[in-house]
């Protein structure tokens, strides 16, 4: 439970800290006249959504933290010796989620810029590169599951299986922001703030997989 | 999701849907007071389901044998959902759904949640959660009967009641819940955060919104644990891997599963289910502090070092979990390292009790319904908690486990504690949320029936455990080391479950007869200073504060302050409006 103890503390520091420098000195029994009154309370950048998605993403954190954290409990328990060949074809899916990712980026640019033809082409990249991660996600397990490391017969296996379906969960969460934006965009909506969320997720998505992954290779 | 700007949020042209139909206002809506209301609703009648399993369980323990309708298998059945209900559907849902909703956006002084949309589905999802739950009932072979913590591999296993289908109606539920609990949560955290008006610092919020702000933090945090083992076992049940399950013979038959670890199951449950403690107990700690003071006329006393136990518990209660593992064959070493930190905790929470305790102090005590379930809180978290010291040291904890001692501590510091803060926080806010006064004299006796009553049913236990009876067995049967005192105790614990059962009609008749019939209240009864008492109208209408969203100058605890004109002032009144000199 190491990584995720460490995880989890390290956000609850960050929010004692935030906390600690917003409460420490005041004098909440004293009363202000209107004048002294502070304005607003939060940086204008933090924008409810952008908090919002904040708190998502600490989840998400928990949640991948304590799975990786299973994983490594089992591996290091006596019992089968984990041997995962893992199939090639994770190299490129790694590729293609770095690309989708490139191809967010863009797409706030442009949405930031308002270049319509830019974040259009960028969004349409986003999405058919994500759902080819996923395809090839799905081409792994195939490979894994004809090399005969099925769910039922490796222990260690089983982690393979789980940690990609919960981020693949994630992954097809985020798509349906991708469509929600895709489809105002046809209506000439404004989806600025909708595309920044995303490629923020979308970057956050691909830290996640870079940990497993590497997880999964050293293991 | 919707995505208003934090400008709208504190602006007051906050776009709000004002539903004209029927279904509209009382049903899809997504204003947080009728979430919160429905919140209440939907988890008092699952409560009332749990409070029946728990009628049943003890009439088999009072009287053993007496009632065909029990049978060993249903009595765990009963046993286990009585549990989870208690602690998952009804503890959590009211005290953040419930609570939450109502009283987040009311005493920050917003308009609504940050996004309604989402706190509507929140609560469908949750209803959706507790139908899934009750279905259990209705399948073959029942709900599950394997323990409320659900431990693999006996859950799972053949023999096990419910291990054909009422566990997976149980896992699935608890999955729906989770994601239902996210929605909720991300809304209560982010409208405290963006959506307090002008002047509400963070030290001037009201313990109820710290307690229930931090309590989301820690639900986010743990839940994930809870899903995650949710999401292992269902596969080992249902897809046959072996994430928990070891190679065993179950009824003389060899399993299929190999290589899992139950003990692994063990951390990431304890790892949800001892932040969810704190998450029951920090919203009961928030509203009791502003109840305590309200009643007693007077401020809370060392307000930030409330705050500042209330963070620390929250993040203390993620490194204690192993607590409840201490049987469970693990290293001296690490049992060590768990007491001492479980012991740590004591000191925050120590640290409120000993502020509720001064802010009584040369208070002008009333002892209206709400102070007198506040004051039975009190009493009840001490005992709990005073338990649990034994149980947090590994050498008092080993011969103690499973035993009714565990019990009677957990019921006293989970169950009685949190349910009395229910009430406490059900009659003070009766008034604002109908706009009528209940019946005194009902809400008394019930407070007396539930406080004595409960400490007829639970302090025995205690001794029950010193005895050595174990906890869920069904009947102890010929065994010489239980002597027939305890039997006796059994029948008389039974006997006061029922009037305590009993006592909680007089609740719901209260509530209901009141909503018609009561008198009509004022719109601040007990002269509080929070914003939710200050609002134009009574209840207050959709939009909570009219035109004009108020103007916070001051903390939630000025209570009899020298020289002011009445003995509370409102946090929207302005210093120089009653003399008060104004600020240095």
């Amino acid at each position: 439970m190491i990584p995720s103890l460490a995880l989890i503390s390290l956000m609850m520091l960050l929010l004692g800290a935030w906390l600690f420098r917003h409460t420490w000195g005041a004098r909440p029994w004293e009363v202000q006249a209107t004048g002294q009154l502070p304005s607003r309370q939060a940086p204008p950048e933090a924008t409810p959504a952008r908090v919002g998605l904040g708190v998502i993403l600490a989840m998400v954190t928990s949640l991948f933290a304590l799975t990786v954290s299973a994983y490594l409990m089992r591996l290091g328990m006596a019992g089968e010796t984990p041997s995962l060949r893992l199939p090639g074809v994770l190299w490129a899916n790694t590729l293609l989620l770095m690309t989708a990712s490139v191809a967010w980026q863009c797409a706030w640019g442009a949405a930031r810029c308002g270049q319509p033809g830019r974040l259009r082409r960028s969004l349409a990249w986003a999405g058919g590169l994500s759902l080819t991660f996923l395809a090839g996600q799905g081409l792994a397990w195939w490979q894994l599951t004809a090399g005969g490391i099925t769910l039922q017969a490796s222990p260690v296996g089983a982690y393979f299986y789980l940690l990609t379906l919960l981020h693949a969960l994630h992954l097809l969460g985020g798509l349906v922001a991708w469509w929600r934006a895709w489809r105002r965009l046809g209506r000439g909506g404004d989806i600025a703030s909708g595309v920044e969320l995303a490629a923020l997720y979308w970057h956050f998505l691909l830290l996640v997989w870079g940990v497993l992954f590497m997880l999964l290779l050293m293991t | 999701m919707g995505e208003p700007s934090r400008e709208a949020l504190l602006d007051e042209e906050m776009e709000l849907v004002h539903p004209r139909t029927f279904l509209g206002k009382y049903i899809w809506s997504q204003d947080a007071k009728v979430i919160a209301i429905q919140y209440a609703l939907t988890a008092t009648a699952i409560g009332l389901v749990a409070l029946v399993l728990s009628i049943l369980i003890r009439l088999q323990l009072g009287f053993p044998g007496t009632f065909s309708l029990i049978d060993p298998s249903s009595y765990l059945q009963y046993v286990t959902m009585h549990g989870m209900i208690m602690v998952v559907y009804l503890l959590t849902a009211f005290l953040l759904g419930a609570f939450g909703n109502y009283l987040i956006p009311l005493m920050i002084g917003a308009r609504d949640m940050a996004f309604p949309f989402l706190n509507m589905l929140s609560y469908w999802f949750y209803l959706a959660s507790v139908l899934i739950l009750v279905a259990g009932f209705f399948v073959p072979g029942g709900p599950t009967g394997g323990g409320w913590t659900l431990y693999p591999p006996q859950v799972i296993s053949a023999g096990t009641p419910g291990a054909e289908g009422g566990i997976v109606l149980m896992l699935v539920s608890l999955i729906v819940f989770i994601a239902g609990f996210t929605m909720g949560g991300l809304n209560y955290v982010v409208t405290v955060l963006q959506a307090r008006t002008r002047g509400m610092t963070l030290m001037r919020l009201p313990l109820t919104v710290w307690g229930i702000f931090m309590a989301t933090v820690l639900a986010l945090l743990a839940f994930p644990a809870l899903l995650v083992a949710v999401l292992m076992l269902l596969s080992d049940l249902l897809l046959g891997s072996s994430f928990f399950m070891p190679a065993m013979l179950n009824l003389g038959e060899p399993s299929s599963h190999e290589g899992g670890s139950p003990l692994l199951y063990q951390h990431l449950f304890w790892f949800f289910g001892h932040p969810e403690v704190y998450i029951v107990a920090l919203p009961a700690f928030g509203i009791v502090s502003d109840i305590l003071a309200c009643h007693a006329r007077k401020n809370i006393f060392g307000y930030r070092m409330m705050v500042w136990a209330l963070i620390l518990i929250g993040v203390l209660s993620f490194v204690v979990w192993a607590h409840h593992m201490f049987v469970s064959g693990m290293s001296p070493y690490f049992g060590f390292l768990f007491a001492t930190t479980t012991l740590i905790i004591a000191v925050p929470t120590a640290i409120k009790v000993y502020n509720w305790v001064l802010t009584l102090w040369r208070g002008n005590i009333r002892l209206t319904v709400p102070m007198l379930f506040a004051i039975g809180f009190l009493f009840t978290f001490v005992n709990g908690g005073l338990s649990g010291l034994f149980l947090g040291n590994v050498t008092v904890d080993v011969p103690l486990s499973d035993t009714y001692f565990v019990v009677g501590h957990f019921h006293m510091v989970m169950a009685v504690a949190p349910v009395l803060v229910i009430f406490a926080g059900l009659y003070h806010w009766y008034p604002k949320v109908t706009g009528r006064m209940f019946h005194q004299g009902l809400a008394k006796w019930h407070f007396w029936l539930t406080f004595l009553g409960t400490y007829v049913v639970y302090f025995p236990m205690h001794f029950m455990g010193f005895a050595g009876v174990p906890r869920r067995y069904y009947a102890y049967g010929e065994s010489s080391f239980i002597p027939d005192s305890v039997i006796t105790l059994n029948m008389v614990i039974t006997l006061a479950a029922l009037v305590v059962a009993a006592a909680q009609l007089l609740f719901l008749i209260n509530m209901a007869w009141s909503l018609r019939r009561g008198e009509r209240a004022d719109p601040n009864p007990w002269g509080a200073t929070t914003l939710e008492w200050q609002t134009p109208h009574t209840p207050p209408r959709h939009g909570n504060f009219g035109e004009r969203l108020p103007v916070v100058y001051r903390w939630a605890y000025d209570y009899s302050v020298p020289g002011a004109p009445r003995d509370f002032l409102p946090q929207n009144q302005p210093p120089q409006a009653q003399g008060e000199e104004a600020p240095r």
